[in-house]
């Protein structure tokens, strides 16, 4: 009689769990449905190639060319990442192989306490401190693509420090004896060994960073100035995606919905395929670790 | 790590020897830099934070009260308030449907289409996680806000924001049931528990540090976040009266003070000091139970 | 700790927020975000009064407010121009107060007033240092407004532009942000609400208001029609429209506002 009523509450509790496990799945695709749904009408009524197309983006004329403002984002990601990269990976040596253990310990807590400063307080640091800086250097609003840039360098360096100490810490151990005992010194060691070897999740910690930079919304609108126009001068404003969208959707109706809408499909669709890799190089980096 | 042994280096300068001091001097130098960038930031808000004095309050006295003329005067009673029921509603959504998934994840999978649909889960999670918090808003605005009528809502900015902390905590929640040796679920199964008394008796427990990781990181992201409660619960800054209300949440009132509002400086600079403070006892929260985690 | 009867909450928990009850009467204005401040100041003390009336002033520009009547979205549409003759069908329009736009500077700045021309060159970019306008040697640092905002809509139409033939090195969305951006840049130039820059500039904020075509900008030029750039601040009804609000409405139209529009420094209208 009890083992029929603990079958009855497993099979109970099973379905219960299945229930979970399909609803927390589907939040995605529900993600994909409703942003495809309300990006519909900017394919039927203004017709994807507008999106291209069009001279500027001007939605109560009817001009909707996201070219500026994609090409903003590459710009700004672009900037970010080349500059994060190498500060984040030589941070990331810095606390594994040169720092006292104690610095080391400091140091990564002061990552990680920049890793938790929330995108809007950063947006408002910048705002507040480099905007009035590279405003009196550089002239004119400050508001800037450099300004854009010099945040979100900031914001990914944790997330690129973090996780290429992880990847350093995988391939050390073994391959790092084996190079002291060949008697290299600890850059020869460095740059021969234990980078190549680590090449795969460091690639996928700075991907993992760009993805995140490409997704940041709050500190790029907050200093970038929003003004539409093709990213070149460093001291110009630019207005990425994200930023668009968070900017116009109060103001938005009809077809220019339509189209944030569009162009949330479109970041969702680069993020999540950037993340997507950056898991299968990670996964790849951790299979050779396993079989080395 | 064993440090490599000292008589294995040439005790002559080589060119190596050379390279090896200009590395370490660049790791050195890029690590003061970071530091000092660091504590360039948290000085300028400290400092910000600090010099209007509170508005003539104490700051235990100005986080409690009303604000005035758009934020610029008073405090952030309701900011606080509305934070809190945002946050109430995340929780409230994304915990049993997180620790179902979480238990689905590792407790189950015995047959195949379990498997089958953990595996399918675990993938659409990963994506789930990547997603940027705009698109979230976006998504929120349309689901929440408009085909079930919320409107601009605490509820609405609540559940949008569970969608999106449910990888996290469903990751972490995961860790911790991991945790849990295999071995005890077997003594259990030993001892004639069903799964569902060994889940609640054994495990559960168990796992309750790794849980709570998965809580405390998933709080940290909501309160964090900005662009995904902008279209959902919105901005009107007010005493919410109840969960229909719009709310302001902290990170929104930081936003609009310091974009929209003329003169409103120094009240973001403290709103930002009370949402780093929130962030960082969190943080440290996190790592702490973190460390509690099962030892066998 | 138990999942069972967690999950079990978490049902309990969603089907309570899904059902949650709507209590009282939700009266929701969106639209204009320069008649926003006023229309909420005005339902603060609307609610004292109607207890069980909660009112939502949601902000989004003008063309969203009208846009948002018109699809039945919000009950009352706020916006700070008149209506286009397309966007009249069904709606119907009631003025709450008059305003206007105001070319707006640094207190700082030498210049003191801008013909319309002058004014259009700024902005569309063939004027670049203050100098040529008569003002210092200095680079304009030009504060553009985003579309869908009336102000831009009625300054294109004042030059006879088009809106995407202005140029701007920033953009100011709400008039507090054009205000700030001016605070903060003593080479800015912006246009917005007039009411919202008189209250401004009377609260102490280093702002100064330019001539336009010599005429000075305030609510006398304004009352007697000298200003050239007056706009009414309108509020926009249509089917939806519910009793509640219309009550709401008739509160908006009526004397007793007429203190909380002088205050917001906006004209109040002749009724």
């Amino acid at each position: 009689m009890f083992e029929r009523h603990y079958q009855f509450v497993d099979r109970a509790g099973a379905v219960v769990l299945r229930g979970c496990g399909v609803v927390s799945a589907s939040v995605v695709l529900l993600i994909v449905g409703f942003l495809m749904w309300k990006a519909w009408p900017a394919a039927t009524e203004i017709g994807l190639l507008h999106f291209v197309g069009d001279t500027g983006w001007h939605p109560t004329e009817g001009a909707f060319s996201l070219v500026a403002m994609a090409l903003a984002t590459v710009a700004v990601t672009l900037g970010a990442v080349l500059l994060a990269a190498p500060l984040g990976v030589a941070s990331a040596a810095f606390t594994r192989f040169y720092a006292p253990r104690w610095v080391a310990g400091v140091y990564r807590r002061g990552v990680e306490v920049l890793a938790g400063i929330p995108s809007v307080v950063f947006g408002f640091w910048g705002l507040v401190t480099l905007v009035p800086l590279i405003a009196r250097w550089g002239g004119g609003a400050g508001a800037s693509l450099l300004a854009a840039v010099c945040v979100l360098t900031l914001m990914i360096l944790p997330t690129i420090a973090l996780l290429s100490e992880t990847a350093l810490g995988a391939v050390s151990g073994d391959s790092q004896r084996g190079a002291a005992a060949l008697g290299l010194g600890k850059w020869a060691m460095l740059r021969r060994v234990l980078l190549p070897a680590a090449l795969p999740g460091l690639a996928s910690a700075v991907l993992l960073a760009a993805m995140r930079a490409v997704g940041e919304t709050m500190a790029v609108l907050m200093v970038a100035g929003n003004v539409v126009r093709l990213p070149g001068n460093p001291l110009a404003p630019v207005r990425v995606l994200t930023a668009n969208i968070a900017l116009e959707m109060g103001y938005a109706y009809g077809p220019h919905r339509a189209a944030l809408f569009l162009s949330g499909v479109l970041l969702l669709g680069l993020v999540a395929g950037g993340v997507l890799l950056a898991d299968l190089l990670g996964r790849r980096e951790r299979q050779a670790v396993r079989r080395g | 790590m064993p440090p490599p042994p000292k008589a294995l280096e040439a005790p002559w300068p080589t060119v190596s020897h050379v390279a090896d001091r200009v590395a370490a001097g660049v790791a050195w130098t890029v690590a003061l830099g970071v530091a000092a960038v660091l504590l360039w930031i948290v000085w300028g808000l400290l400092r910000g934070a600090t010099d209007g004095e509170w508005g003539g309050w104490e700051w235990w006295e100005w986080i409690a009260q009303k604000p005035q003329k758009l934020g610029v005067q008073g405090g952030i009673g309701p900011v606080l308030v509305s934070t809190m029921m945002i946050l109430a509603v995340c929780l409230g959504a994304a915990l049993p449907l997180g620790l179902g998934t979480a238990v689905l994840l590792t407790e189950t999978g015995a047959t195949r289409g379990d498997a089958r649909l953990a595996r399918l889960v675990r993938r659409s999670l990963d994506v789930l996680a990547g997603v940027p918090s705009i698109v979230f808003g976006l998504f929120g605005s349309v689901l929440f806000c408009e085909v079930m009528g919320m409107g601009f809502s605490i509820k609405a900015g609540g559940l949008t924001l569970a969608c999106m902390v449910l990888p996290i905590f469903i990751r972490a929640a995961e860790e911790g049931l991991r945790a849990v040796p295999e071995t005890w679920r077997h003594g259990a199964a030993a001892l004639g528990l069903s799964r569902a008394a060994t889940l609640r008796r054994v495990v559960l427990p168990a796992a309750l540090p790794g849980l709570m990781v998965g809580l405390v990181l998933g709080m940290g992201r909501a309160l964090a976040e900005t662009a995904a409660l902008l279209f959902t619960a919105g901005t009107v800054l007010r005493m919410p009266g109840s969960l229909n209300d719009s709310g302001r949440a902290l990170s929104v009132h930081i936003y609009e003070l310091s974009m929209f509002v003329n003169g409103g400086e120094p009240a973001a600079y403290r709103s930002a000091m009370v949402l780093v403070g929130i962030l960082l006892v969190i943080n440290m929260l996190a790592a702490g139970v973190g460390r509690l985690g099962v030892r066998v | 700790m138990n999942v069972w009867r967690l999950g079990w909450l978490g049902v309990l928990l969603a089907t309570l927020v899904g059902c949650g009850e709507a209590s009282g009467v939700h009266v929701v204005l969106t639209g204009s975000s320069t008649m926003a401040p006023l229309v909420q100041a005005a339902a603060q003390r609307y609610e004292l009064e109607h207890l069980e009336v909660r009112i939502d002033v949601q902000t989004g520009g003008s063309s969203r407010g009208i846009a948002d009547v018109a699809k039945g979205l919000s009950e009352v549409g706020m916006t700070s121009r008149a209506l286009k003759e397309q966007e009249k069908a069904g709606l119907t329009q009631h003025v709450l107060a008059r305003d206007g736009v105001a070319f707006v500077v640094h207190e700082s700045n030498g210049v003191e007033g801008l013909t319309r021309e002058q004014a259009k060159a700024i902005f569309v970019g063939t004027v670049t240092n203050w100098r040529e306008v008569g003002g210092a040697d200095a680079p304009i640092v030009v504060v553009n407004r985003p579309e869908g905002r009336s102000e831009l809509d009625l300054v294109s139409v004042f030059w006879g532009v088009k809106p995407s033939a202005l140029k701007a090195d920033v953009i100011g969305g709400e008039n507090q942000q054009a205000v700030k951006l001016v605070v903060g840049n003593p080479n800015a130039i912006v246009y917005l609400s007039m009411g919202t820059a008189a209250y401004e500039k009377s609260a102490g904020t280093p702002i100064k208001l330019l001539n336009l075509d010599g005429v000075a900008a305030s609510v006398k030029t304004l009352l007697d029609g000298t200003y050239p750039l007056g706009r009414p601040l309108v509020l926009v009804t249509g089917g939806k429209t519910g009793a509640a609000a219309r009550d709401f409405l008739d509160y908006l139209l009526s004397s007793e506002v007429d203190g909380l529009i002088e205050e917001g420094s906006f004209v109040v209208p002749q009724r």
